[in-house]
């Protein structure tokens, strides 16, 4: 593939992807005067809702899983907190010690929690690698793309010429869809093959995940920096450790350009490096994020104005948004995909010119 | 801020779960699924071209097969063409020889009629003459039986001579 045709993709996908995240970027920052506004008035109004915290606090990652609250009653599950101090050492327990029976917050051996972070009392650093909810959400994912995809895999190994059946035949073609339109056009037919493990857990552990945040009580896992940071980076390290000499020649000394625009033109290359990687970290974040706000924000509407007539109007809004945000799902874990592939294909093209 | 400050505990888990996940699936479902369906798509295209090929071949068979009838066909069409102007020329060779062969008997035959043609009168001539002599002889005989007459008939020729 000609790097012309490569670009273009880039190009028009980058338009769209502007398109999406400026459509969700404006709807999330619109919500943000309401936030702070019912933030206000939050302490004069102790039964006042506050949409703007409770919107954050839905998308945030916390200690405990909470599904829902009548009244006094919280349905919420205690997850396990793994800590590490240095004065106490490694230190594992549950996160209902952080709860008293009135449910307010109490200190627990000298931690406490504070906004959904565990800190020492005495003000040491602490190593928190509890089971949050995101964890567990993710563990939850994991033991599903395993006994799923383990599954198919062992069907296919006994009879490898049969046409598929059952949940393979739901798989197959999305798979066949990876390695054909993502992994086969973006990196070529000859060296696609080795990359496939990668680019198809990826998607599947994208979209999965992003189908498991909308659930109702569901964790917003591809909705966090922390997660897709670690999806930037391993992207990184995949498309820069496979770069061949084309690759590093386009990046520090690019061919057929005069040798004082290479002063402009390095700089700016070796950004884009960083900056691929980056853009697919904040791509996925907000997206996946600005559409949990959304429909929170519809929710919260009829909460605002404490008025069930507005359900008439928002009920079917936010089941519209809901189904955009399934489709979304799908297609923030293809965009990922093919960008990366887009990089690697890049990094691993030779004989350019 | 919050929001987008990166959790280090859920970088720890991320990087754990991820790569265990990537390890697992890589192993264990995507090795055996990617090569089963590339297996797949192999022996369907090897079909596919298979049964192409036997088309291909069979077509030529049948054309190989016309072709040949047709050459056949020209063969005995030949063969019949030669046979017939074969026995043509035969028929007309064996008429030609027998139209000699009688035409030479005929001229035999005319020849041996006209020989015996000519015998015949030549015989039935002497015949004639003999027996012409014959019927003279016997009329002069009986003319010339008495003497008177036999004088006279002299008297007669000797008067003619005299005359003269």
């Amino acid at each position: 593939m000609s790097g012309k045709s490569i670009f273009k993709k880039v190009y028009f996908s980058n338009i769209i992807l502007g398109l999406f995240i400026s459509l969700f970027s404006f709807s999330a920052w619109a919500n943000e005067p309401a936030a702070a506004e019912a933030a206000e008035h939050a302490p004069q109004q102790e039964e006042k809702f506050d949409a703007g915290k409770m919107i954050l606090h839905h998308i945030a990652d916390e200690h405990e899983w909470h599904f829902f609250t009548i009244g006094h009653f919280h349905a919420t599950l205690p997850l396990p907190c793994i800590v590490y101090t240095e004065s106490a050492g490694l230190q594992v327990f549950s996160s209902a010690n952080f709860k008293n029976e009135h449910h307010e917050e109490v200190p627990y051996q000298g931690l406490k929690l504070e906004h959904g972070k565990i800190h020492a009392e005495n003000g040491e650093t602490v190593y928190d690698i509890s089971i949050t909810k995101n964890v567990a959400s993710l563990l939850l994912s994991a033991v599903l793309l395993l006994s799923i995809f383990i599954g198919i895999g062992k069907t296919y190994k006994e009879n490898p010429h049969r046409a598929p059946k059952g949940i393979q035949s739901l798989f197959e073609p999305i798979i066949i869809f990876v390695r054909d339109e993502i992994a086969k056009n973006n990196i070529g037919e000859k060296h696609y093959r080795r990359f496939m493990p990668y680019l198809l857990t990826v998607f599947f552990f994208i979209w999965f995940n992003n189908m498991l945040g909308l659930i109702p009580g569901g964790a917003n896992v591809t909705g966090n920096i922390a997660v897709t940071a670690v999806l930037a980076i391993i992207a990184f390290f995949v498309t820069n450790l496979n770069g061949k000499a084309t690759y590093w020649t386009h990046v520090f000394a690019m061919p057929g350009v005069p040798k004082w625009m290479l002063f402009i033109m390095t700089p700016v290359e070796i950004v884009g490096v960083f900056m691929k990687p980056f853009s697919l970290m904040v791509r996925l974040f907000a997206n996946m994020t600005a559409g949990h706000i959304i429909l929170l924000s519809l929710v919260s509407l009829i909460f605002i104005f404490e008025n069930a007539a507005l359900g008439i109007a928002v009920v079917p809004f936010s089941l519209f948004m809901n189904v955009i945000e399934l489709i979304v799902a799908f297609i923030q874990a293809f965009i990922f995909t093919m960008l990366v592939s887009t990089y690697i294909g890049s990094a691993i093209e030779e004989h350019h010119h | 801020m919050e929001l987008i400050t990166p959790d280090f505990g859920l970088i720890f888990w991320q990087i754990l779960v991820f790569g265990i996940l990537f390890f697992l699936l890589a192993k264990f479902a995507w090795k055996p699924i990617i090569q089963s369906l590339h297996e797949r798509e192999e022996s369907i295209d090897q079909a596919i071209k298979l049964s192409e090929e036997t088309k291909k071949e069979m077509a030529e068979l049948k054309a190989g097969n016309e072709q040949l009838l047709v050459s056949a066909r020209a063969d005995r069409d030949a063969l019949i063409k030669q046979a017939k102007e074969a026995a043509d020329a035969m028929i007309s060779q064996a008429k030609l020889d027998a139209q000699t062969a009688a035409n030479q008997e005929i001229e035999k035959a005319r020849v041996a009629f006209e020989q015996e043609k000519v015998a015949a009168v030549a015989s039935i001539r002497k015949e004639a003459a003999s027996l012409s002599l014959d019927l003279a002889e016997k009329v002069l005989k009986s003319q010339l039986k008495d003497k008177a007459a036999q004088e006279k008939l002299v008297s007669e020729w000797i008067a003619d001579v005299t005359l003269k």
